[in-house]
């Protein structure tokens, strides 16, 4: 079962995968971007682990654990990954009620409430080179392993998979939204930034929900 | 990378706390959450003026804080847009009872933080009304990118709507000539070198000795294309010309005119571009009262400069003209009313 401990870990999980990623991500970003992607994901995660190791994370719901960390991104991210990454989490926590113990679809149905959160936010749809191409497909396998009846573990690496996936199927792609749309054509043969690290968090997610307890 | 700093992170805290040391008279500076006011903030009765964006870009925002400007600035992080809960701490400093208006250059990260600050402050019942700040010509303004972006035209924003508000404006009215100037003034820049985010340690882009980056945005992103180096009157023609055919412009109209430094050019070849963009403007017998030249609008120390051209009419060559007292409008401007 998936607790308050689960989430606080995929947390700590995420914040350390951004931090070891940084300098990966902000070049990413200086090639179609401005540079600071790792830069501003690294202090945020960072600020999110700092509001919560202040508390009993243990203590929380983990709907209270998740908005705290979308309201904690919000405020010291910045850019666009702020609002955004913000937006998941506090959509995310909004599906999840005042329950203690999650099952497998009240998660795959938070992550889809996530999802569609920073789609509103960010108006971007499949194929424009966001963050939104890896969500979308990691969301979209969860989905389905979860309705096949497979266990949760399997179900979030199937997830993480198709994130990384997505990511890596961006590179070809043209940006049609956020900075690096400014690019154009010059957008195509890299990855997208957002959808990197994208990738990082549901990898962090597929890791902190395998755990035994 | 050399830089003047103490610590890479603290950069912006570092030199805010500055700013609060050296005026202390005339800037309110908040730490946290950071933004700077007016000193006389809230002005009673006044529709406040709120713009922000990354720091990296200065005098911009900060040093356009002042009577007949800005109520407030919000600055980021170098190079990223300020957050939703600066900009709303910011919103209740200087909201004093008319409204408030944000301007907003048109990037991604800014205009979605500016809309989070906007819900939350409507959801309080504060009035809170947003002008997309989109000048820049070197992006194609489509379906397929996220819109033109907002550069050194931003300042002509802020100078004219500051002045309606300053002078009693409603929130409608200041709107509406932010929209104005939006609508009339267009921007394109150029790099000789890159410049480097702090925190990054390392330049954004790197360009060889005889080149130059044409259509460069305020944060190092590419523009059009990468040139050979040509000279500063062949590049006026390159940058004055798409703005003129972009904003339409025809014989006779008057103009006001930016030469913006991007941070580590000096001013001995921003007149010299000045001299070139003066020439240019009376060959195509376009009338331009003054010429504002120096650092503007910023892209911390990058070499290079961008050139900015707003259509004037009456009302907004009144508004422009009108006092402004900020640590980074040129007071001449004012002073030159009676001249023009």
């Amino acid at each position: 079962m998936i607790t308050s401990s689960s989430i606080a870990s995929w947390l700590r999980k995420a914040a350390a995968e951004v931090a070891s990623h940084r300098d990966e991500l902000t070049a990413l970003d200086a090639a179609i971007g401005d540079a600071d992607h790792g830069i501003n994901l690294q202090r945020g995660f960072a600020a999110v682990l700092g509001r919560m190791e202040a508390g009993n994370p243990a203590e929380k719901t983990p709907a209270a654990l998740s908005k705290e960390a979308g309201m904690v991104l919000v405020a010291s991210v910045g850019g666009a990954s702020g609002p955004l990454y913000g937006t998941f989490f506090l959509r995310f926590g909004g599906a999840l009620g005042d329950q203690r113990e999650l099952d497998a679809a009240t998660l795959a149905a938070a992550f889809r409430a996530g999802l569609e959160g920073i789609r509103q936010r960010g108006k971007a749809e499949l194929g424009e080179k966001t963050m939104i191409d890896a969500w979308q497909p990691a969301v979209e396998a969860l989905e389905s392993a979860v309705a096949a009846g497979k266990p949760l573990e399997v179900a979030m690496w199937a997830a993480a998979a198709a994130a990384q996936a997505g990511a890596e199927a961006t590179t070809p792609m043209v940006a049609r939204k956020g900075r690096a749309s400014y690019m154009g054509e010059r957008s195509r043969g890299h990855q997208d930034p957002g959808a990197t690290s994208t990738a990082l968090l549901v990898k962090a997610a597929a890791e902190a929900f395998s755990e035994r307890e | 990378m050399k830089k003047l700093i103490n610590d890479p992170g603290a950069v912006v805290r570092d030199a805010l706390g500055g700013l609060a040391i050296a005026h202390p008279s005339f800037l309110h500076v908040s730490q946290e959450p950071a933004f700077v006011t007016r000193c006389d903030s809230p002005v009673a009765g006044k529709v406040a003026l709120v713009s922000g964006g990354g720091s990296g870009h200065e005098p911009l925002h900060v040093g356009f804080v002042g009577s007949g400007m800005l109520d407030a600035a919000c600055p980021g992080e170098v190079f990223t847009s300020p957050t939703p809960d600066q900009i709303l701490a910011a919103t209740h400093a200087v909201h004093g009872g008319a409204g408030v208006l944000y301007i907003v250059k048109n990037y991604t990260g800014d205009v979605l933080n500016f809309e989070m600050a906007q819900e939350m402050a409507s959801a309080e019942g504060i009035e809170v009304e947003s002008v997309l700040v989109n000048d820049d010509v070197a992006v194609k303004d489509s379906t397929y990118t996220a819109g033109r972006r907002g550069v050194a035209g931003t300042v002509f924003v802020e100078k004219i709507a500051g002045a309606r508000a300053e002078a009693g404006g409603s929130l409608a009215v200041v709107k509406a000539v932010a929209e104005k100037v939006v609508a009339n003034v267009r921007s394109m820049g150029m790099a000789l070198t890159s410049c480097s985010v702090p925190a990054a340690g390392q330049p954004t882009f790197s360009l060889g000795d005889g080149e130059m980056e044409v259509g460069i945005g305020i944060h190092g992103e590419p523009g059009r294309e990468r040139v050979p180096l040509r000279s500063a009157t062949e590049i006026v023609d390159i940058l004055a010309e798409p703005v003129i055919a972009d904003l339409g412009l025809w014989p006779g109209e008057e103009v006001a005119a930016l030469v913006n430094g991007m941070g580590g050019t000096p001013l001995l070849e921003l007149y010299v571009v000045a001299g070139a963009l003066g020439r240019l403007l009376a060959e195509r017998n376009l009338k331009a009262p003054f010429i504002l030249v120096g650092n503007f609008v910023t892209s911390l120390e990058m070499a290079g400069c961008s050139i900015s051209i707003l259509r004037l009419d009456e009302e907004l060559k009144e508004l422009l003209l009108a006092p402004a007292t900020t640590l980074a409008w040129p007071s001449w401007v004012s002073a030159s009313r009676e001249a023009t």
